[in-house]
């Protein structure tokens, strides 16, 4: 378009709020669907100050018609009067508004806000108007670059702007418009830049070469977010089964008990949450948002005390006897989860995420990390060098690892073996418990919880060696980035069973995991 | 130790008594199929559902026993018996939804948009290549599996897990409608096999006698197996492998022969368990069903043949009755079962009835 009528379209642009400022709101308001939207793409592209408390009241849906069709805005159940002081006739009437109107809606006011004071407000509306601008917004972006302070603002305007020149009438205007789409990583500039590639659509080949490699730039950073996205989706499913394994590392690991019951040791930290959180509804509504640092110890204390109830009357009988062990433990789970089901109902419970732990921060376009799978991560690492502490540098730690080498030594030095297993098995216990908190944060919360992890759990263990914690952190990690990576290729599913295989492969090359204890143990 | 559990059963109660028991027992899971050819208002009637849970208990003592010679015998606890079962279901489902569904596809694949059918269903329509199937799906399955296991002295806990592992895998690719074998709702819907209408009584009453019979053979195969050398060595390689390594014997090879033989022994009990309830579907394929055949070996006493046959009955009688009268506390149930089994009766109900009667 020549600057000229651009000029001039800009011009009649200005033109039009001062032509229909008479009353935004009854013009809104009485018009027809097709005319409000009509008038939506107009306010769009001229934005003006004042309209912006009517926008606001639309998009939360407060605006409301009596029967003269004067416009009234809802305040805490009372009506006013968007334009004078009118008292409503009758009773108003919400406004209907369908979907493409709310679109609208939300575009019209991500042009008003170019106008705000906050460079953080104006550069949200400028990233919304990147996916959202219309080709009559066009004056409006380009007024904006040219007088936008903020940096960023301006350099996510120019983006907008060159979204909507990529069908301008002057090949120079689309090239250097297709010059500055291979700058950004966004997922929609590659649709956008793809079609240009064809020259039923561009027919300047200068344009065509350059949308090439523009969209090569693209597809690189694309990449690099997709595979940033997948190693840290890998690290974050690692320190879940880390958070599930580890427990099971001690129980297993160190006193050779095969725990089956382990998964409902989550379910119960999960259920212990839940718990914490009703009473924090209940009894102090002002800090709910700490509930899940209050859940931590209970969900500790409630796992390792039934831990150490079930040691001490069952599986203390069964020292020696693995396969027992484990159908007793079995046992006990098909109990705890039936109970659980009696108590809480079948259906899932519903554990909220605090506000400290939902949403998350936008590294790249096409990649977000999640708070609270951040902060899992953190915890699980956390309670690994808690765990190791305890074992390595206390006297119960060392009292568990003299049972675990020579059982009878340990009785004949004075080690009390049977209170220590009963400790070491509460203390497995009690880190699923702070597992199944991780967990609640982050998926369902009901009596199957538990079945979903146990066999992954047993996988880690067995992968990373028994009565090693540096091997099930290796072969938490390794199984769960494995997983992810492979998952977008072959699919979950196959994904599972292509790294079970992988694991028996493995064992047939080191049958004692990845890290063993150095020993002439045989049986 | 433990193999002559049954023969010392037989000795102390004495030989008559066992077998007349025996007999007993087999005249009526013989008369059963005769009495539902009866009209349905005779005195003597057996009900279809009688006949079809009986049935269903007789694939599942089947499986008991293919257990049994695996975690009895050999001393490895397969928790992933309940995917052979299911491959050898699947195997005759496959021939049955084919049968049901005549020249077009089976339903499902319709539904899928699918025009036609995957290689591996080549030659379903077959019921030799169907039987086929049903032996070497668990049977080649099992022979890899046992080959790599078995070659790095997988054993104990380790066996155990990696097999759960494999039945878990094994649901999560049938889950899968891609998968090629309806997803979640399995197969159902049979109409015919071999040519006859699958709901008649005499196809009930043939059906129930192929599962006794086979139920027979495998317990026949069983004692032979158990009295012969071979049998001894699996025991001593369950007491002693490594004493058993040093007198000479190779134990893989020993090992994989079991370990396939039950595998397939399992398959067949679910190709006759498919056409008698009518569905398969994946979670039939779910740890938890597994582990479940566990504890019926244990409760009857593993290491003897008939003591798997007397828990498969016992627990899923109970499990008949109690899902009817209190389906809440079958679970509880169930658990105490697992529990009061490992901790009091090591050796099962046919230890117990072993030291009653000496």
């Amino acid at each position: 378009m020549p600057t000229a009528v651009c000029r001039f379209f800009l011009f009649l642009i200005l033109l039009l709020p001062l032509a229909s400022h008479a009353g935004d709101a009854a013009d809104f308001a009485a018009a027809s669907p097709a005319k409000q939207a009509k008038l939506l793409e107009s306010w769009a592209a001229a934005p003006d100050a004042a309209r912006l408390p009517l926008l606001e009241a639309l998009q939360q849906g407060r605006v409301a018609a009596d029967s003269d069709k004067t416009p009234f805005i809802e305040n805490a159940g009372r009506y006013q009067a968007v334009e004078g002081a009118a008292e409503p006739v009758g009773s108003p009437r919400k406004l209907r508004l369908n979907n493409r109107l709310r679109g609208l809606i939300a575009s019209a006011m991500a042009s008003h806000q170019l106008l705000a004071d906050d460079p953080a407000v104006r550069l949200a509306a400028a990233r919304h108007l990147q996916k959202s601008a219309k080709p009559a917004q066009l004056g409006l972006l380009d007024a904006r670059v040219a007088s936008e302070e903020n940096q960023q603002v301006r350099d996510a305007l120019s983006l907008a702007l060159a979204n909507l020149q990529l069908v301008d009438s002057n090949p120079a205007v689309r090239l250097a418009a297709v010059r500055l789409l291979g700058e950004t990583g966004d997922p929609l500039a590659r649709t956008r830049l793809e079609t240009l590639l064809d020259p039923a659509v561009e027919n300047d080949a200068g344009v065509r070469t350059a949308a090439e490699t523009s969209l090569a730039q693209v597809k690189r950073k694309l990449l690099i977010g997709e595979l940033l996205g997948q190693a840290f989706s890998g690290l974050s499913l690692g320190s879940i089964l880390l958070l599930a394994a580890l427990g099971l590392a001690i129980t297993f690991g160190l006193l050779g008990v095969i725990n089956m019951a382990h998964g409902e040791m989550l379910m119960l930290g999960a259920y212990s949450t839940y718990m914490v959180q009703i009473a924090f509804q209940k009894l102090a509504p002002d800090y709910l948002a700490l509930y899940p640092l209050a859940a931590l110890p209970v969900a500790f204390f409630v796992t390792a005390g039934v831990g150490m109830a079930l040691e001490r009357t069952v599986i203390r009988h069964l020292y020696g006897r693995p396969l027992e062990t484990l159908l007793a433990t079995w046992g006990i789970s098909l109990i705890l989860i039936q109970l659980v089901r009696v108590l809480f109902g079948a259906q899932n419970v519903e554990v909220a995420n605090p506000y400290w732990l939902s949403g998350g921060i936008q590294v790249l376009p096409n990649l977000v990390l999640p708070y609270n799978r951040i902060v899992i991560i953190g915890f699980a690492l956390f309670v690994v060098v808690l765990t190791w502490l305890l074992l390595n540098k206390t006297r119960l730690g060392l009292n568990v690892r003299a049972v675990t080498q020579n059982r009878n030594m340990a009785a004949c030095c004075g080690v009390p073996t049977g209170r220590v297993d009963m400790l070491a098995f509460g203390l497995g216990s009690g880190i699923a418990g702070l597992g199944g908190v991780a967990l609640s944060q982050i998926g369902n919360v009901g009596p199957d919880l538990g079945q979903s992890y146990i066999i992954d759990s047993f996988l880690v263990v067995v992968l990373g060696g028994v009565g090693q914690l540096a091997g099930s952190v290796l072969a938490a990690f390794g199984l769960g980035i494995a997983n992810k990576i492979l998952e977008p290729q072959i699919g979950a599913v196959l994904g599972k069973i292509l790294i079970l295989a992988l694991i028996i492969l493995f064992i047939q090359k080191r049958p004692q995991g990845l890290f063993a204890l150095k020993g002439r143990v045989i049986d | 130790m433990s193999l002559p559990i049954s023969i010392t059963v037989a000795q102390k109660a004495g030989p008559k008594l066992t077998a007349t028991a025996l007999g007993v027992v087999l005249t009526v899971l013989v008369a059963l199929p005769l009495l539902h050819l009866l009209p349905a208002d005779s005195a003597m009637y057996v009900s279809a559902y009688t006949l079809t849970l009986i049935g269903k208990i007789l694939c599942y003592c089947i499986v008991a026993l293919a257990l049994d010679l695996v975690w009895g015998y050999a001393g490895l606890l397969s928790l992933g018996h309940g995917l052979f079962f299911a491959l050898g279901g699947y195997a005759m489902g496959m021939y049955l939804i084919r049968q049901s569904a005549g020249d077009g596809l089976p339903a499902f694949m319709s539904f899928l948009a699918w025009t036609e059918l995957p290689w591996y269903w080549y030659g379903t329509s077959s019921f030799l290549w169907a039987m086929c199937l049903v032996v070497l799906a668990p049977g080649l399955l099992a022979l890899v599996f046992g080959f790599f296991a078995f070659r790095s002295r997988i054993k104990g806990v380790y066996f155990s897990i990696m097999t759960q592992a494999l039945t878990f895998a094994g649901m999560l690719l049938f889950f899968r409608n891609e998968t090629g074998f309806g997803g979640n709702n399995g197969f159902t819907g049979f109409t015919r096999i071999l040519g006859f209408d699958i709901t008649a009584a005499g196809t009930r009453a043939v059906l129930f006698l192929a599962t006794v019979a086979l139920l027979v053979g495998s317990l026949y195969l069983g004692f032979k197996l158990a009295r012969s050398k071979f049998g001894r060595v699996l025991t001593a390689l369950r007491d002693a492998e490594n004493r058993l390594m040093f007198c000479g014997y190779d134990p893989r090879g020993y090992k994989l022969f079991i370990w396939v033989l039950s595998a397939v022994l399992c398959g067949l009990a679910g190709a006759l368990y498919v056409p008698q309830v009518g569905i398969i579907n994946p979670s039939e394929m779910s740890p938890t069903n597994s582990i479940e055949a566990a504890v019926w070996v244990a409760l009857g006493g593993r290491g003897s043949l008939i003591g798997p046959l007397l828990g498969a009955g016992l627990v899923n009688g109970m499990k008949s009755w109690f899902t009817v009268a209190f389906p809440e506390y079958w679970l509880f149930a169930l658990g105490f079962l697992f529990i009061v089994v490992t901790l009091f009766l090591p050796k099962g109900v046919i230890g117990l009835l072993r030291r009653k009667s000496s």
